[in-house]
Protein backbone atom coordinates (compact mmCIF):
# COMPACT_ATOMS: atom_id res chain seq x y z
CA UNK A 1 0.00 0.00 0.00
CA UNK A 2 2.74 2.40 0.94
CA UNK A 3 4.44 1.60 -2.39
CA UNK A 4 1.36 2.62 -4.36
CA UNK A 5 0.72 5.75 -2.32
CA UNK A 6 4.40 6.60 -2.60
CA UNK A 7 4.16 6.33 -6.38
CA UNK A 8 1.08 8.55 -6.43
CA UNK A 9 2.80 11.08 -4.22
CA UNK A 10 5.95 10.88 -6.36
CA UNK A 11 3.98 11.36 -9.55
CA UNK A 12 2.06 14.33 -8.25
CA UNK A 13 5.30 16.07 -7.35
CA UNK A 14 7.72 14.90 -10.03
CA UNK A 15 5.40 13.66 -12.77
CA UNK A 16 5.65 16.85 -14.84
CA UNK A 17 9.45 16.76 -14.64
CA UNK A 18 9.51 13.18 -15.88
CA UNK A 19 7.16 14.08 -18.72
CA UNK A 20 9.47 16.90 -19.72
CA UNK A 21 12.28 14.37 -19.63
CA UNK A 22 10.27 12.06 -21.84
CA UNK A 23 9.63 14.89 -24.29
CA UNK A 24 13.37 15.61 -24.44
CA UNK A 25 14.11 11.91 -24.91
CA UNK A 26 11.64 11.59 -27.78
CA UNK A 27 12.88 14.81 -29.35
CA UNK A 28 16.50 13.70 -29.36
CA UNK A 29 15.65 10.15 -30.39
CA UNK A 30 13.56 11.42 -33.31
CA UNK A 31 16.22 13.88 -34.40
CA UNK A 32 18.99 11.32 -34.15
CA UNK A 33 16.88 8.71 -35.91
CA UNK A 34 16.04 10.95 -38.84
CA UNK A 35 19.67 12.04 -39.14
CA UNK A 36 20.75 8.40 -38.93
CA UNK A 37 18.20 7.45 -41.58
CA UNK A 38 19.52 10.10 -43.97
CA UNK A 39 23.13 9.08 -43.33
CA UNK A 40 22.09 5.46 -43.75
CA UNK A 41 20.38 6.10 -47.11
CA UNK A 42 23.36 8.04 -48.41
CA UNK A 43 25.78 5.53 -46.94
CA UNK A 44 24.00 2.56 -48.47
CA UNK A 45 23.84 4.24 -51.90
CA UNK A 46 27.53 5.14 -51.58
CA UNK A 47 28.49 1.61 -50.60
CA UNK A 48 26.58 0.12 -53.52
CA UNK A 49 27.07 2.65 -56.30
CA UNK A 50 30.02 4.73 -55.11
CA UNK A 51 33.56 4.73 -56.43
CA UNK A 52 36.30 2.94 -54.57
CA UNK A 53 37.20 6.04 -52.49
CA UNK A 54 33.61 6.50 -51.32
CA UNK A 55 33.29 2.83 -50.49
CA UNK A 56 36.52 2.86 -48.51
CA UNK A 57 35.51 5.94 -46.57
CA UNK A 58 32.14 4.45 -45.70
CA UNK A 59 33.72 1.16 -44.72
CA UNK A 60 35.99 2.98 -42.27
CA UNK A 61 33.03 4.96 -40.91
CA UNK A 62 30.78 1.95 -40.29
CA UNK A 63 33.61 -0.16 -38.90
CA UNK A 64 34.92 2.46 -36.48
CA UNK A 65 31.55 3.60 -35.20
CA UNK A 66 30.30 0.09 -34.69
CA UNK A 67 33.53 -0.94 -32.97
CA UNK A 68 33.48 1.68 -30.21
CA UNK A 69 31.03 1.56 -27.27
CA UNK A 70 28.34 4.17 -27.64
CA UNK A 71 29.06 5.71 -24.25
CA UNK A 72 32.67 6.28 -25.27
CA UNK A 73 31.54 7.73 -28.60
CA UNK A 74 29.16 10.08 -26.87
CA UNK A 75 31.85 11.32 -24.50
CA UNK A 76 34.33 11.56 -27.36
CA UNK A 77 32.08 13.32 -29.83
CA UNK A 78 30.48 15.58 -27.23
CA UNK A 79 33.65 16.85 -25.53
CA UNK A 80 36.28 16.31 -28.19
CA UNK A 81 33.84 17.23 -30.98
CA UNK A 82 32.96 20.54 -29.33
CA UNK A 83 36.61 21.28 -28.70
CA UNK A 84 37.55 20.45 -32.27
CA UNK A 85 34.75 22.56 -33.69
CA UNK A 86 35.79 25.53 -31.58
CA UNK A 87 39.47 25.10 -32.49
CA UNK A 88 38.49 25.16 -36.13
CA UNK A 89 36.25 28.19 -35.63
CA UNK A 90 38.98 30.04 -33.75
CA UNK A 91 41.56 29.31 -36.43
CA UNK A 92 39.23 30.90 -38.96
CA UNK A 93 38.80 33.86 -36.67
CA UNK A 94 35.29 33.13 -35.44
CA UNK A 95 34.02 33.26 -31.88
CA UNK A 96 33.76 29.86 -30.19
CA UNK A 97 30.19 28.68 -29.88
CA UNK A 98 28.32 26.97 -27.09
CA UNK A 99 26.79 23.85 -28.52
CA UNK A 100 23.34 23.12 -27.15
CA UNK A 101 22.79 19.77 -25.50
CA UNK A 102 19.99 18.92 -27.93
CA UNK A 103 22.07 19.63 -31.02
CA UNK A 104 25.03 17.68 -29.68
CA UNK A 105 22.82 14.78 -28.64
CA UNK A 106 21.11 14.62 -32.01
CA UNK A 107 24.42 14.82 -33.85
CA UNK A 108 26.11 12.15 -31.74
CA UNK A 109 23.24 9.67 -31.83
CA UNK A 110 22.62 10.37 -35.51
CA UNK A 111 26.21 9.57 -36.40
CA UNK A 112 26.06 6.35 -34.39
CA UNK A 113 22.70 5.35 -35.87
CA UNK A 114 23.88 6.24 -39.36
CA UNK A 115 26.53 3.53 -39.23
CA UNK A 116 24.04 0.84 -38.30
CA UNK A 117 21.35 2.19 -40.65
CA UNK A 118 23.85 2.14 -43.55
CA UNK A 119 24.19 -1.61 -43.16
CA UNK A 120 20.47 -2.25 -42.63
CA UNK A 121 19.54 -0.20 -45.71
CA UNK A 122 22.36 -1.61 -47.81
CA UNK A 123 21.08 -5.11 -47.10
CA UNK A 124 17.54 -4.11 -47.97
CA UNK A 125 18.60 -2.38 -51.17
CA UNK A 126 20.59 -5.35 -52.36
CA UNK A 127 17.62 -7.61 -51.70
CA UNK A 128 15.44 -5.72 -54.21
CA UNK A 129 14.96 -8.04 -57.18
CA UNK A 130 17.07 -6.74 -60.06
CA UNK A 131 14.15 -7.07 -62.46
CA UNK A 132 12.19 -4.40 -60.57
CA UNK A 133 14.89 -1.85 -61.31
CA UNK A 134 15.37 -3.07 -64.89
CA UNK A 135 11.68 -2.65 -65.57
CA UNK A 136 11.86 0.92 -64.30
CA UNK A 137 14.82 1.66 -66.55
CA UNK A 138 13.18 -0.03 -69.51
CA UNK A 139 10.23 2.38 -69.28
CA UNK A 140 12.46 5.44 -69.37
CA UNK A 141 12.73 6.29 -65.68
CA UNK A 142 15.73 8.35 -64.64
CA UNK A 143 17.98 7.07 -61.87
CA UNK A 144 16.37 9.42 -59.35
CA UNK A 145 12.82 8.51 -60.37
CA UNK A 146 13.72 4.81 -60.21
CA UNK A 147 15.07 5.33 -56.71
CA UNK A 148 12.07 7.32 -55.51
CA UNK A 149 9.25 5.37 -57.12
CA UNK A 150 10.61 1.82 -57.24
CA UNK A 151 13.67 1.18 -55.07
CA UNK A 152 12.60 3.14 -52.00
CA UNK A 153 9.12 1.61 -51.66
CA UNK A 154 10.42 -1.86 -52.56
CA UNK A 155 13.12 -1.50 -49.93
CA UNK A 156 10.98 -0.23 -47.04
CA UNK A 157 9.40 -3.57 -46.06
CA UNK A 158 12.83 -5.21 -46.22
CA UNK A 159 14.49 -2.54 -44.09
CA UNK A 160 11.62 -2.07 -41.64
CA UNK A 161 12.38 -4.81 -39.07
CA UNK A 162 15.98 -3.64 -38.82
CA UNK A 163 15.02 0.02 -38.72
CA UNK A 164 12.40 -0.66 -36.02
CA UNK A 165 15.16 -2.25 -33.95
CA UNK A 166 17.32 0.82 -34.42
CA UNK A 167 14.50 3.07 -33.25
CA UNK A 168 14.01 1.07 -30.06
CA UNK A 169 17.75 1.16 -29.45
CA UNK A 170 18.00 4.92 -29.93
CA UNK A 171 15.11 5.64 -27.55
CA UNK A 172 17.20 3.99 -24.85
CA UNK A 173 20.57 5.29 -26.02
CA UNK A 174 19.29 8.75 -25.20
CA UNK A 175 19.76 7.77 -21.54
CA UNK A 176 23.51 7.75 -22.17
CA UNK A 177 23.33 11.49 -22.76
CA UNK A 178 22.72 11.88 -19.03
CA UNK A 179 26.48 11.50 -18.59
CA UNK A 180 27.09 14.73 -20.46
CA UNK A 181 24.53 16.43 -18.27
CA UNK A 182 21.67 16.40 -20.66
CA UNK A 183 18.28 16.48 -18.96
CA UNK A 184 16.27 13.66 -20.52
CA UNK A 185 14.09 10.99 -18.96
CA UNK A 186 16.86 9.03 -17.21
CA UNK A 187 18.54 12.19 -15.94
CA UNK A 188 15.24 13.63 -14.70
CA UNK A 189 14.49 10.36 -12.95
CA UNK A 190 17.85 10.28 -11.19
CA UNK A 191 17.38 13.83 -10.01
CA UNK A 192 13.86 13.13 -8.80
CA UNK A 193 14.94 9.95 -7.05
CA UNK A 194 17.80 11.72 -5.34
CA UNK A 195 15.72 14.53 -3.97
CA UNK A 196 12.77 12.37 -2.84
CA UNK A 197 14.79 9.32 -1.80
CA UNK A 198 12.03 7.25 -3.44
CA UNK A 199 14.53 5.31 -5.58
CA UNK A 200 12.41 2.23 -6.21
CA UNK A 201 9.28 4.23 -7.07
CA UNK A 202 11.14 6.65 -9.30
CA UNK A 203 12.87 4.02 -11.40
CA UNK A 204 9.74 1.85 -11.61
CA UNK A 205 7.89 4.86 -13.00
CA UNK A 206 10.71 5.60 -15.45
CA UNK A 207 10.78 1.97 -16.54
CA UNK A 208 7.04 2.06 -17.12
CA UNK A 209 7.39 5.19 -19.25
CA UNK A 210 10.10 3.55 -21.38
CA UNK A 211 7.86 0.51 -21.71
CA UNK A 212 4.93 2.65 -22.90
CA UNK A 213 7.20 4.33 -25.44
CA UNK A 214 8.30 0.93 -26.71
CA UNK A 215 4.75 -0.40 -26.90
CA UNK A 216 3.56 2.67 -28.79
CA UNK A 217 6.52 2.38 -31.17
CA UNK A 218 5.83 -1.31 -31.70
CA UNK A 219 2.26 -0.75 -32.71
CA UNK A 220 3.31 2.06 -35.05
CA UNK A 221 5.90 -0.15 -36.75
CA UNK A 222 3.42 -3.02 -36.95
CA UNK A 223 0.96 -0.76 -38.68
CA UNK A 224 3.66 0.50 -41.05
CA UNK A 225 4.80 -3.02 -41.81
CA UNK A 226 1.26 -4.11 -42.55
CA UNK A 227 0.85 -1.16 -44.86
CA UNK A 228 4.10 -1.60 -46.76
CA UNK A 229 3.81 -5.37 -47.18
CA UNK A 230 0.30 -5.34 -48.61
CA UNK A 231 1.68 -6.59 -51.91
CA UNK A 232 3.56 -9.53 -50.45
CA UNK A 233 2.46 -13.10 -50.09
CA UNK A 234 3.66 -13.77 -46.55
CA UNK A 235 5.49 -16.66 -45.01
CA UNK A 236 3.97 -18.31 -41.95
CA UNK A 237 0.47 -18.83 -40.65
CA UNK A 238 -2.23 -17.10 -42.66
CA UNK B 1 -2.60 -6.54 -92.74
CA UNK B 2 0.05 -5.92 -95.33
CA UNK B 3 2.11 -8.69 -93.82
CA UNK B 4 -0.54 -11.29 -94.40
CA UNK B 5 -1.27 -10.07 -97.87
CA UNK B 6 2.37 -10.42 -98.70
CA UNK B 7 2.46 -13.97 -97.50
CA UNK B 8 -0.63 -14.76 -99.56
CA UNK B 9 1.08 -13.23 -102.53
CA UNK B 10 4.00 -15.58 -102.11
CA UNK B 11 1.76 -18.55 -101.65
CA UNK B 12 -0.12 -17.63 -104.81
CA UNK B 13 2.93 -17.54 -107.03
CA UNK B 14 5.02 -20.13 -105.26
CA UNK B 15 2.62 -22.55 -103.67
CA UNK B 16 5.12 -25.31 -102.99
CA UNK B 17 8.55 -23.88 -103.39
CA UNK B 18 11.08 -21.50 -102.01
CA UNK B 19 10.07 -17.96 -102.98
CA UNK B 20 12.12 -16.66 -105.85
CA UNK B 21 14.51 -13.80 -105.56
CA UNK B 22 12.54 -11.24 -107.51
CA UNK B 23 9.32 -11.24 -105.48
CA UNK B 24 11.36 -11.07 -102.28
CA UNK B 25 13.28 -8.08 -103.56
CA UNK B 26 10.11 -6.52 -104.80
CA UNK B 27 8.38 -6.97 -101.45
CA UNK B 28 11.35 -5.45 -99.66
CA UNK B 29 11.39 -2.59 -102.06
CA UNK B 30 7.70 -1.93 -101.51
CA UNK B 31 7.95 -2.22 -97.75
CA UNK B 32 11.11 -0.13 -97.76
CA UNK B 33 9.40 2.58 -99.69
CA UNK B 34 6.22 2.68 -97.66
CA UNK B 35 7.32 1.83 -94.14
CA UNK B 36 9.79 3.53 -91.88
CA UNK B 37 12.50 1.72 -90.02
CA UNK B 38 11.37 1.17 -86.42
CA UNK B 39 14.47 -0.53 -85.10
CA UNK B 40 17.69 -0.85 -86.99
CA UNK B 41 20.67 -2.67 -85.51
CA UNK B 42 23.98 -2.85 -87.27
CA UNK B 43 26.98 -5.01 -86.39
CA UNK B 44 26.12 -5.40 -82.73
CA UNK B 45 28.79 -6.97 -80.57
CA UNK B 46 28.70 -7.78 -76.90
CA UNK B 47 31.26 -9.44 -74.67
CA UNK B 48 31.01 -10.52 -71.08
CA UNK B 49 34.65 -10.54 -70.07
CA UNK B 50 36.44 -12.85 -72.48
CA UNK B 51 33.21 -14.41 -73.70
CA UNK B 52 31.87 -12.82 -76.87
CA UNK B 53 28.12 -13.41 -76.81
CA UNK B 54 27.19 -11.38 -79.88
CA UNK B 55 29.54 -11.31 -82.83
CA UNK B 56 28.17 -8.67 -85.12
CA UNK B 57 24.40 -9.06 -85.34
CA UNK B 58 22.33 -6.86 -87.66
CA UNK B 59 18.59 -6.58 -87.94
CA UNK B 60 16.06 -4.25 -89.45
CA UNK B 61 12.49 -4.03 -88.24
CA UNK B 62 10.18 -1.73 -90.15
CA UNK B 63 6.93 -0.33 -88.84
CA UNK B 64 4.46 -3.16 -88.41
CA UNK B 65 7.07 -5.91 -88.67
CA UNK B 66 6.99 -8.81 -86.27
CA UNK B 67 10.53 -10.14 -85.95
CA UNK B 68 11.02 -13.38 -84.06
CA UNK B 69 14.46 -14.25 -82.79
CA UNK B 70 15.00 -17.93 -82.25
CA UNK B 71 17.97 -20.08 -81.32
CA UNK B 72 19.30 -22.43 -78.68
CA UNK B 73 19.90 -21.17 -75.15
CA UNK B 74 23.15 -19.31 -75.01
CA UNK B 75 22.90 -18.23 -78.63
CA UNK B 76 22.67 -14.61 -77.50
CA UNK B 77 19.05 -13.86 -78.37
CA UNK B 78 18.05 -12.34 -75.02
CA UNK B 79 21.29 -10.38 -74.82
CA UNK B 80 20.60 -9.02 -78.29
CA UNK B 81 17.11 -7.88 -77.30
CA UNK B 82 18.38 -6.31 -74.07
CA UNK B 83 21.02 -4.39 -76.01
CA UNK B 84 18.32 -2.71 -78.10
CA UNK B 85 17.06 -0.70 -75.11
CA UNK B 86 20.48 -0.69 -73.45
CA UNK B 87 19.63 -2.87 -70.49
CA UNK B 88 22.89 -4.44 -71.61
CA UNK B 89 25.56 -2.16 -72.93
CA UNK B 90 26.97 -3.34 -76.26
CA UNK B 91 30.68 -3.50 -77.03
CA UNK B 92 30.33 -2.30 -80.63
CA UNK B 93 27.74 -1.56 -83.28
CA UNK B 94 24.99 0.90 -84.08
CA UNK B 95 21.39 1.03 -82.92
CA UNK B 96 18.76 3.26 -84.47
CA UNK B 97 15.32 3.63 -82.92
CA UNK B 98 12.62 5.21 -85.09
CA UNK B 99 15.26 6.76 -87.31
CA UNK B 100 17.24 8.23 -84.43
CA UNK B 101 20.69 6.74 -83.87
CA UNK B 102 21.67 6.15 -80.23
CA UNK B 103 24.61 8.33 -79.32
CA UNK B 104 27.40 6.35 -77.68
CA UNK B 105 30.45 7.46 -75.76
CA UNK B 106 33.79 5.97 -76.81
CA UNK B 107 34.29 2.36 -75.73
CA UNK B 108 35.56 2.08 -72.16
CA UNK B 109 36.29 -1.20 -70.36
CA UNK B 110 34.83 -3.06 -73.30
CA UNK B 111 31.39 -1.42 -73.23
CA UNK B 112 29.82 1.53 -74.99
CA UNK B 113 28.04 3.77 -72.52
CA UNK B 114 25.31 6.04 -73.84
CA UNK B 115 26.61 9.55 -74.44
CA UNK B 116 23.30 11.14 -73.54
CA UNK B 117 21.24 9.62 -70.72
CA UNK B 118 18.24 11.81 -71.55
CA UNK B 119 18.20 10.48 -75.09
CA UNK B 120 18.17 6.89 -73.82
CA UNK B 121 15.35 7.64 -71.40
CA UNK B 122 13.35 9.23 -74.19
CA UNK B 123 14.01 6.44 -76.70
CA UNK B 124 13.15 3.81 -74.11
CA UNK B 125 9.63 5.22 -73.89
CA UNK B 126 9.25 4.14 -77.53
CA UNK B 127 10.01 0.55 -76.61
CA UNK B 128 7.60 -1.49 -74.50
CA UNK B 129 9.62 -4.22 -72.85
CA UNK B 130 8.07 -7.46 -71.61
CA UNK B 131 10.36 -9.61 -69.48
CA UNK B 132 10.63 -13.35 -69.03
CA UNK B 133 10.14 -12.93 -65.27
CA UNK B 134 7.31 -10.34 -65.61
CA UNK B 135 9.09 -7.87 -63.28
CA UNK B 136 5.89 -6.20 -62.17
CA UNK B 137 6.50 -3.78 -59.33
CA UNK B 138 5.50 -5.71 -56.25
CA UNK B 139 4.51 -2.75 -54.08
CA UNK B 140 1.92 -1.52 -56.58
CA UNK B 141 -1.42 -2.91 -57.59
CA UNK B 142 -1.91 -4.09 -61.14
CA UNK B 143 -3.58 -0.80 -62.04
CA UNK B 144 -0.81 1.25 -60.43
CA UNK B 145 1.76 -0.80 -62.35
CA UNK B 146 0.08 0.06 -65.63
CA UNK B 147 -0.33 3.75 -64.72
CA UNK B 148 3.18 4.26 -63.34
CA UNK B 149 5.17 5.10 -66.47
CA UNK B 150 2.41 7.13 -68.19
CA UNK B 151 2.03 9.33 -65.09
CA UNK B 152 5.61 9.63 -63.86
CA UNK B 153 7.60 9.33 -67.07
CA UNK B 154 5.27 10.65 -69.75
CA UNK B 155 3.57 13.18 -67.49
CA UNK B 156 -0.01 12.18 -68.22
CA UNK B 157 -2.67 13.16 -65.73
CA UNK B 158 -3.78 10.47 -63.32
CA UNK B 159 -7.31 10.50 -64.68
CA UNK B 160 -6.16 10.10 -68.26
CA UNK B 161 -3.67 7.36 -67.38
CA UNK B 162 -6.27 5.55 -65.31
CA UNK B 163 -8.80 5.55 -68.11
CA UNK B 164 -6.26 4.14 -70.57
CA UNK B 165 -4.93 1.63 -68.06
CA UNK B 166 -8.40 0.32 -67.34
CA UNK B 167 -9.09 -0.08 -71.04
CA UNK B 168 -5.82 -1.98 -71.48
CA UNK B 169 -6.56 -4.23 -68.51
CA UNK B 170 -9.98 -4.84 -69.99
CA UNK B 171 -8.27 -5.87 -73.18
CA UNK B 172 -5.90 -8.37 -71.56
CA UNK B 173 -8.76 -9.67 -69.42
CA UNK B 174 -7.55 -8.40 -66.07
CA UNK B 175 -9.95 -5.57 -65.32
CA UNK B 176 -11.40 -7.48 -62.36
CA UNK B 177 -7.91 -7.97 -60.93
CA UNK B 178 -6.88 -4.33 -61.19
CA UNK B 179 -6.75 -3.71 -57.43
CA UNK B 180 -4.76 -6.88 -56.74
CA UNK B 181 -1.06 -6.98 -56.02
CA UNK B 182 1.07 -8.98 -58.48
CA UNK B 183 2.11 -11.59 -55.90
CA UNK B 184 -1.48 -12.78 -55.72
CA UNK B 185 -1.84 -13.40 -59.46
CA UNK B 186 -0.92 -16.46 -61.51
CA UNK B 187 2.10 -16.27 -63.81
CA UNK B 188 -0.11 -15.92 -66.86
CA UNK B 189 -2.06 -13.08 -65.27
CA UNK B 190 1.15 -11.34 -64.22
CA UNK B 191 2.53 -11.56 -67.73
CA UNK B 192 -0.70 -10.20 -69.21
CA UNK B 193 -0.54 -7.33 -66.72
CA UNK B 194 3.07 -6.75 -67.74
CA UNK B 195 2.00 -6.59 -71.37
CA UNK B 196 -0.66 -4.02 -70.49
CA UNK B 197 2.02 -2.05 -68.63
CA UNK B 198 4.23 -2.09 -71.73
CA UNK B 199 1.36 -1.05 -74.01
CA UNK B 200 0.46 1.81 -71.66
CA UNK B 201 3.43 3.91 -72.79
CA UNK B 202 2.07 3.58 -76.33
CA UNK B 203 5.39 2.35 -77.65
CA UNK B 204 6.37 2.33 -81.30
CA UNK B 205 7.67 -1.18 -80.83
CA UNK B 206 7.28 -3.97 -78.31
CA UNK B 207 10.20 -6.04 -77.11
CA UNK B 208 9.30 -9.48 -75.78
CA UNK B 209 12.04 -11.36 -73.97
CA UNK B 210 10.91 -15.00 -73.82
CA UNK B 211 7.51 -13.95 -72.51
CA UNK B 212 6.21 -17.46 -71.93
CA UNK B 213 9.36 -19.29 -70.79
CA UNK B 214 8.64 -18.84 -67.08
CA UNK B 215 5.04 -20.01 -67.35
CA UNK B 216 3.38 -23.30 -66.58
CA UNK B 217 2.45 -24.98 -69.88
CA UNK B 218 -1.28 -24.50 -69.33
CA UNK B 219 -0.79 -20.73 -68.91
CA UNK B 220 1.24 -20.21 -72.09
CA UNK B 221 -1.84 -20.07 -74.32
CA UNK B 222 -3.52 -17.11 -72.63
CA UNK B 223 -0.35 -15.01 -72.97
CA UNK B 224 0.29 -16.00 -76.57
CA UNK B 225 -3.30 -15.04 -77.39
CA UNK B 226 -2.69 -11.52 -76.11
CA UNK B 227 0.61 -11.22 -77.99
CA UNK B 228 -1.09 -12.49 -81.11
CA UNK B 229 -3.77 -9.82 -80.86
CA UNK B 230 -1.09 -7.14 -80.52
CA UNK B 231 0.69 -8.47 -83.59
CA UNK B 232 -2.55 -8.40 -85.50
CA UNK B 233 -3.17 -4.74 -84.87
CA UNK B 234 0.05 -4.09 -86.77
CA UNK B 235 2.31 -3.13 -83.92
CA UNK B 236 6.02 -3.54 -84.47
CA UNK B 237 7.39 -6.34 -82.32
CA UNK B 238 10.67 -8.04 -81.63
CA UNK B 239 10.00 -11.37 -80.02
CA UNK B 240 12.59 -13.67 -78.49
CA UNK B 241 10.88 -17.01 -78.12
CA UNK B 242 11.06 -20.76 -77.90
CA UNK B 243 7.49 -21.11 -79.18
CA UNK B 244 8.27 -22.12 -82.75
CA UNK B 245 4.72 -22.66 -83.93
CA UNK B 246 3.79 -19.24 -82.62
CA UNK B 247 6.83 -17.55 -84.18
CA UNK B 248 5.97 -19.13 -87.47
CA UNK B 249 2.40 -17.95 -87.21
CA UNK B 250 2.85 -14.30 -86.24
CA UNK B 251 6.21 -13.30 -87.68
CA UNK B 252 6.96 -11.36 -90.80
CA UNK B 253 10.65 -12.08 -90.28
CA UNK B 254 12.50 -14.78 -88.36
CA UNK B 255 16.10 -14.54 -87.26
CA UNK B 256 17.93 -17.69 -86.20
CA UNK B 257 20.91 -16.94 -83.99
CA UNK B 258 23.70 -19.39 -83.44
CA UNK B 259 26.64 -18.64 -81.15
CA UNK B 260 26.14 -14.93 -81.42
CA UNK B 261 25.73 -14.75 -85.18
CA UNK B 262 22.81 -14.61 -87.55
CA UNK B 263 22.80 -18.06 -89.10
CA UNK B 264 19.54 -17.77 -91.00
CA UNK B 265 17.17 -14.89 -91.59
CA UNK B 266 14.03 -14.46 -93.65
CA UNK B 267 10.31 -15.06 -93.80
CA UNK B 268 8.94 -17.82 -91.55
CA UNK B 269 8.82 -20.15 -94.53
CA UNK B 270 12.39 -19.41 -95.49
CA UNK B 271 13.60 -20.24 -91.99
CA UNK B 272 11.28 -23.04 -91.01
CA UNK B 273 10.81 -24.81 -94.33
CA UNK B 274 13.66 -23.91 -96.63
CA UNK B 275 16.56 -23.13 -94.35
CA UNK B 276 19.91 -23.22 -96.08
CA UNK B 277 21.91 -23.69 -92.92
CA UNK B 278 22.16 -27.23 -91.60
CA UNK B 279 22.22 -25.96 -88.01
CA UNK B 280 19.02 -24.05 -88.53
CA UNK B 281 17.37 -27.09 -90.08
CA UNK B 282 18.52 -29.26 -87.19
CA UNK B 283 17.33 -26.73 -84.60
CA UNK B 284 13.95 -26.25 -86.20
CA UNK B 285 13.34 -29.97 -86.59
CA UNK B 286 14.49 -30.76 -83.06
CA UNK B 287 12.00 -28.28 -81.64
CA UNK B 288 9.05 -29.36 -83.73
Amino acid sequence: MTFLSNIIQFLSEWGPNLLWGLAATVQIALGGYVLGLLIGLGGALGKIYGGSMTRWGLEIYTTLIRAVPELVLILLLYYAGTQLLNEVLRSFGYEPVDISGVAAGVAVLGIVQGAYATEVIRGAMQAIPKGQVEAAQAYGMSAFLTFRRIMLPAMVPLALPGMANLWLIITKDTALLAVVGFEELAGATRQAAGSTRLYLEAFVVAGAIYLCLTLASNSFFKWLEGRTTRGQAKLGAA
Amino acid sequence: MLRHQRRDFHAYFYPAGRPGLLPVLWAQLVSGATKNSAIHVDGLRKSFGDLEVLKGVSMDARDGDVVSIIGASGSGKSTFLRCINLLELPSAGNITIAGEPIKFAPVKDGVMNPADRKQIQRLRTNLGMVFQGFNLWGHMTVLQNVMEAPVHVLGQSKAEAREKAEALLQRVGLFEKREQYPAFLSGGQQQRAAIARALAIEPQAMLFDEPTSALDPELVGEVLKVIHSIAEEGRTMILVTHEMAFARDVSSQVVFLHQGQVEEQGTPDQVFKYARSERCKAFVSSIH
